[in-house]
């Protein structure tokens, strides 16, 4: 588990974990966004950081384009229960519902029930160690096929 | 004949003994990652204490701004608050005034940051959750009920849409029947900070400096009691800045301000002493201490040498303070009391003007009532019982802290001639010199907590299972309705064609450089143009901003 590798669904040959870090709604809060990005990179993931200020619309988009195993979406504005949901619909109707969908952010305990039950994979609150963060998504994406449509 | 040994001096029996005494196997540095000496002496004091240090209320300022300090009056103990509707936040406005708050501190929702209306598709799930929804005049009006403005001074934490709000708070104040004169406060204003920190935009930078600009000018000519800015290291330091960077960048982008007014034509001496501050208290007491002093004597230099301000008050730097947010941790929320007052602590040390102390629960929402009671009880407790406020600038001449604001100054000015050499702070801003630098702070910090070779209580060490859920603040989502209806029932009610004349004006004002936008935003206000109605026609001037961002 020490390498960051994922098996490709279209070569069967071992790729290199990609995920989204994404930064939903309007806060600008891209501190742990940045820390988680720089953090996955280092630990050997493909990371791709979208920025501020994006749509579910644009965030689902650019899972697509990236052909992302992952995609972490780091909110601190108390909007989650509004974005996130349309995240994880969107990905569905895209037909790309197996991409592991994590969140962090200020995230009230009441709510995490609520948005596992959604379909994310895990929800990081403050004080998270970042080690913690990649040996979950290490270990989520070990042995599933990258890019199946297996998802729903 | 042999000579007998000299005597070691005590200093040196100290530095014997002390390197022979085994330490804790820990690196002994301030949060920012400065190096501590293991002790310092009068060594360490500048060479010439009355020049570097002065006296209170004179020139350079290291021991405060003013003759008298606490001891005149008490800082202003000013909690900033928000959310829902303007009627909530009026609600939570009055309790706060009832319990013995000196001043006003508004938070606003992120959509009124980004200068969107809340019926925007945007705004959607944002509405009045991290702040107030302000959308039109009347919500300033709402927001404003029943307080005088003509005596209680307000501040208001908005950056990008500053001049909008501004005019709308002109007009709320004229309806209240206080003319703009007698208003006081201070309005955030700091755009350099939002592109290097807080990161809540409409415009790009040039054209948002130049906003910048008209609201300094046109309150300087209008508005004597009001701060048209606030010049804010707090959102540096909560990005991960570093004590130094939050003070260098801070203190640049204030000059940047400074260089622009007085480019437009302004004399220094008009403007100057209305500009304020606002830093950060994190929790390495001394470290912060020390900031502030630096901060106080460079401005003091800066303005009287580097831009020949000749009335002393242009060389004053008053600032605000708000402990740590970043400081906060969700587990065991309790232990936040502790670190709140540490930091509220180190603000009043170091001479602050107003303070606000953050409630032990804002890791996880909102505060709770109860959790701003005890936050404000906090800042009480520090004024009335522990007795610091009895003699100014308790810390002067401590050889740590005299060493440690030397250092402060000195990595503030190698910042300086960094930026200096990209081309000045908005160059270096464009090229996300102060963005680049503090993400590389934060990631330093995270993996020293990661490590272990940081300890936060309660979630690297000293972790407990059994945590009891706090009750905490839930912001009804009815709010995002009640506010979209009056959003529409002000739209409803008023005169169309007179919104649409006031935008059309506003739009021919922003396409002249040249022009002060002040008076067709004030138009505007008047008619009722929204927010968003606003940001939309200035955008279609200015064009909008896109960040490419760094990690």
């Amino acid at each position: 588990m020490k390498h960051s590798l994922v098996v490709s669904a279209q070569t069967g040959q071992a790729k290199k974990i990609r995920v989204v870090v994404a930064k939903p709604g309007l806060d600008g809060h891209d501190r742990g966004a940045k820390i988680i990005a720089r953090a996955l990179r280092d630990a050997g993931m493909e990371v791709i950081y979208t920025g501020l200020h994006q749509t579910p619309e644009q965030i689902v988009e650019t899972v697509l384009q990236e052909d992302a195993d992952a995609v972490g979406l780091s909110i601190l504005s108390g909007a989650h229960m509004t974005l996130v949901p349309r995240v994880v619909e969107l990905l569905r109707e895209q037909q790309a519902g197996d991409v592991l969908v994590c969140v962090g952010g200020t995230i009230p305990a009441d709510d995490i029930p609520e948005l596992k039950k959604l379909g994310v994979a895990e929800v990081f609150t403050p004080g998270a160690p970042t080690q913690q963060i990649i040996d979950f998504i290490r270990e989520r994406l070990a042995g599933q096929p990258a890019g199946s449509t297996a998802g729903g | 004949m042999a000579t007998e040994p000299r005597q070691l001096s005590a200093r040196e029996e100290w530095a014997r003994a002390s390197s022979a005494a085994p330490e804790r196997d820990v690196t002994f540095t301030t949060l920012s990652g400065e190096q501590v000496a293991p002790l310092y002496t009068e060594a360490d004091l500048p060479e010439d204490p009355e020049r570097s240090l002065g006296y209170p209320g004179a020139y350079p300022f290291t021991r405060g701004v003013y003759p008298s300090m606490y001891r005149g009056r008490l800082w202003t103990m000013r909690q900033f608050s928000g959310f829902g509707t303007a009627e909530e936040t009026n609600e939570r406005f009055r309790y706060l005034l009832e319990h013995g708050q000196t001043g006003l501190s508004t938070a606003f929702d992120m959509p009124s940051l980004m200068g969107l209306d809340s019926d925007h598709p945007r705004s959607e799930g944002e509405v009045g959750r991290e702040g107030v929804a302000l959308d039109t005049l009347e919500d300033m009006e709402t927001l404003f009920a029943g307080i005088p403005l003509g005596d209680v001074s307000v501040s208001m934490t908005i950056n990008a849409p500053a001049a909008i709000m501004l005019a709308f708070y002109v007009v709320a104040g004229e309806r209240q029947g206080v003319p703009a004169e007698r208003l006081s406060g201070t309005i955030q204003t700091d755009i350099l900070k939002e592109y290097i920190a807080q990161k809540e935009w409409c415009f790009p930078i040039d054209p948002a400096m130049r906003l910048v600009g008209d609201m300094i000018e046109w309150c300087s000519e209008h508005m004597p009691r009001w701060h048209p800015i606030s010049i804010s290291g707090y959102h540096i330091r909560e990005a991960g800045a570093t004590a130094a960077q939050e003070l260098a960048f801070t203190l640049k982008d204030g000059l940047a301000y400074v260089e622009q007014a007085v480019e437009r034509g302004l004399d220094v001496d008009d403007f100057a002493p209305r500009l304020s501050f606002f830093f950060n208290a994190q929790i390495d007491f001394f470290e912060e201490i020390a900031k502030y002093r630096a901060a106080r004597r460079i401005w003091a230099r800066e303005l009287r040498e580097t831009f020949g301000a000749r009335n002393q008050r242009s060389w004053l730097m008053r600032f605000h303070t708000q402990t740590a947010g970043v400081s906060l941790t969700a587990q065991q929320p309790l232990n936040n009391i502790v670190r709140t007052t540490v930091e509220a602590l180190a603000g009043v040390l170091g001479g602050t003007q107003s303070l606000h102390t953050n409630s032990y629960d804002e890791a996880l929402a909102l505060p709770t009532t109860d959790a701003v009671r005890v936050a404000l009880r906090t800042q009480q407790i520090i004024a009335h019982e522990t007795g610091v406020t009895n003699t100014i600038d308790p810390l002067g001449g401590s050889y740590f802290i005299e060493a440690m604001t030397d250092r402060m100054e000195e990595l503030a000015y190698d910042y300086f001639a960094k930026i200096d050499e990209l081309g000045g702070m908005v160059e270096a801003v464009k090229r996300g010199f102060p963005q680049r630098e503090i993400a590389d702070a934060a990631f330093a910090l995270q993996r020293e907590i990661d490590a272990g070779r940081r300890i936060v209580v309660g979630v690297n060490q000293y972790v407990t299972d059994d945590e009891h859920p706090l009750p905490i603040l839930h912001v009804d989502r009815a709010l995002e309705r009640k506010q979209v209806g009056r959003l529409q029932a002000t739209r409803a009610a008023r005169d169309g064609a007179a919104v649409q004349t006031a935008l059309e004006a506003l739009g021919r004002t922003a396409a002249e450089e040249q022009e002060n936008l002040m008076p067709a935003l004030l138009h505007a206000a008047r008619a009722q143009a929204t927010e968003g109605e606003i940001v939309e026609t200035l955008q279609q001037v200015f064009g909008t901003y896109r960040e490419s961002p760094v990690f």
